[in-house]
């Protein structure tokens, strides 16, 4: 198999069978949600707050578009409780673009993710930018056919998420910051780890392996595949301060599958511009001469003043459960 | 004269890596010496015996064939050429003549023309109503899991244009000369018996020459 299937619950409930013509068919298989995510690697997925934006992130390129109520830079400013996005700017969005679209729900609210389904979200982020509304339990999340991707700063955070059912996983930074130092250092962390497992399980050292295992919270078989994958089972996008044509180009050459852009595009005074010159830098990474014509095609006067993540109050990278 | 088969798989977005591990599979199911390497510049595409445009989203790779230079002619002068392409999913949109979104309706985006086929992009539904099932596909058998991912169909088919598969009436795979499309994911099924079929072709004009 081409996608690997660790880590799946062979009684999902999400699982929907069904016949056409007398043939079975199945839909949120394993394989169905974490193929959509393989459909997305090597692109862009942007923040959006309304039809608008939507429209200019897919003319230019964007791969999926995310809706949310605020860019995380005006979550962090408006202060109180982050929720998902309006039904009515969600439905919106899903009659105006063709590409997929995802929405946040809030960490541990299995409503608000019921809620996404129904309005039939092509993926659901359960996400730390919202506030958490479960400081104990994720969402159990083969519960559902619409596969979900969760954040993760470690690759024990990772794991956990998969096998609870998540089928991406996007690498968190330090959101509505401009600043990608906290994504480039989870991503190192992550790569050390999973590399460090190669090399034990290259070694047939199962019995080191399953003490990992034990340290990180994960399961033995999980840890174990990744160790003879080299790299995490689902597809992995990097998050969290990308504001830059550069920005994006650096993230991907750290081995992330694609990058999620979010206040950097909107919060930026050249919107349409940027987004087109971070899509071809994230195809283009590894190539200097076309992430230059990329980064030509931006003025950084308009990019994101940012923040500096020294200074803030809210973190919200570190919030929602630890197990 | 070099009697390796070069495959390309466009290297712009979407599962390029699914690809070339399918066709690797399929070069040695075949016991075939072939390379395949993914490709994002004019003139690493005019060496190729055969291109794949992979699954992903088609109004990206539209936009980034459309953005670098050379491109889009490099890949029009392989078509002309008659070196067979393979789209899967949104490479088949892209190799459509026309298309048009399930829901949205027309979107102004790039497309080769090359299959004489008009394409409804999202024709199951969106991705809750995405599924896998058996299908029947001529020249391959009944037994070909197809795995369908906010999967297009298509709606019509010019007088040249031979039909592979269908599935709940929709037309899911089409062949016209060297060029092959499907709805589904060959690449994504374990089943390396579509990339073969390309390779046959590919391996055949090549012989031919």
């Amino acid at each position: 198999m081409t996608i690997s299937q660790v880590g799946s619950y062979s009684a999902s409930k999400g699982i929907k069978v069904s016949t056409v013509n007398s043939k079975e068919i199945l839909s949120g298989t394993t394989l169905i949600k974490r193929g959509f995510a393989h459909m997305q690697k090597h692109g862009v997925i942007m923040d959006v707050t309304n039809v608008e934006q939507a429209q200019i992130a897919e003319d230019a390129g964007a791969v999926a578009v995310m809706v949310l109520d605020k860019l995380p830079y005006d979550v962090r400013h408006a202060g109180g409780v982050a929720r998902t996005a309006s039904v009515k700017v969600i439905e919106a969005v899903l009659d105006s673009v063709s590409i997929p679209i995802m929405a946040k729900c809030r960490i541990g609210h299995s409503s608000e993710a019921s809620i996404l389904v129904e309005i039939g979200v092509d993926m659901v982020d359960e996400s730390e930018v919202l506030s958490p509304a479960d400081e104990s339990r994720h969402i159990w999340k083969w519960n559902y056919t619409t596969p979900f991707v969760n954040g993760a700063k470690n690759l024990g955070d990772a794991l956990r998420r998969i096998e609870e059912g998540a089928a991406m996983i996007r690498t968190k930074g330090e959101p509505g910051t401009g600043d990608v130092s906290e994504a480039v250092t989870h991503i190192r962390m992550i790569n050390n780890e999973m590399k460090k497992l190669k090399g034990i399980h290259d070694n047939g050292d199962n019995q080191e392996l399953i003490k990992i295992a034990r340290e990180i919270r994960s399961s033995f078989e999980i840890v174990k595949e990744t160790a003879r994958l080299g790299r995490l089972p689902v597809v992995n996008f990097a998050a969290g301060g990308i504001s830059t044509p550069a920005d994006a180009a650096l993230l991907m050459s750290l081995g992330c599958d694609g990058i999620f852009v979010g206040s950097g595009i909107f919060k930026a005074e050249d919107p349409l511009e940027r987004a087109k010159a971070v899509v071809i830098a994230t195809t283009y990474f590894d190539d200097p001469k076309t992430v230059l014509e990329a980064q030509k095609m931006i003025d950084e006067r308009k990019s994101m003043l940012g923040l500096d993540i020294k200074n803030l109050d809210l973190k919200m990278q570190e919030r929602g459960p630890t197990i | 004269m070099n009697d390796e088969l070069l495959i390309g798989v466009l290297g712009l977005q979407g599962d390029i890596e699914e690809n070339i591990k399918a066709t690797n599979n399929a070069f040695k199911e075949m016991n075939l010496k072939g390379k395949i390497i993914s490709v994002r510049y004019p003139e690493e595409l005019l060496k190729l015996d055969g291109l794949i445009i992979p699954g992903g989203e088609s109004t990206v790779m539209g936009l980034l064939i459309a953005l670098k230079n050379g491109l889009l002619d490099s890949i029009r002068k392989i078509l002309q050429e008659g070196i067979p392409v393979m789209g899967t999913c949104a490479g088949m949109i892209v190799l459509a003549k026309k298309s048009y979104d399930k829901v949205v309706g027309n979107k102004n985006q790039l497309l080769l023309g090359a299959l004489d086929i008009e394409v409804e992009r999202n024709s199951f539904g969106r991705q809750h109503d995405s599924f896998e099932s058996n299908l029947n596909i001529s020249g391959i058998g009944s037994d070909f899991r197809g795995i369908f991912i906010r999967a297009p169909s298509v709606i019509s088919a010019g007088p040249g244009v031979q039909i592979l598969s269908k599935f709940d009436e929709k037309i899911v795979a089409v062949k016209q000369e060297n060029i092959i499309g499907t709805s589904f994911h060959p690449e994504l099924s374990g089943d390396s018996r579509m990339h073969r079929l390309f390779i046959e072709l590919v391996s055949k004009r090549k012989a031919n020459r």
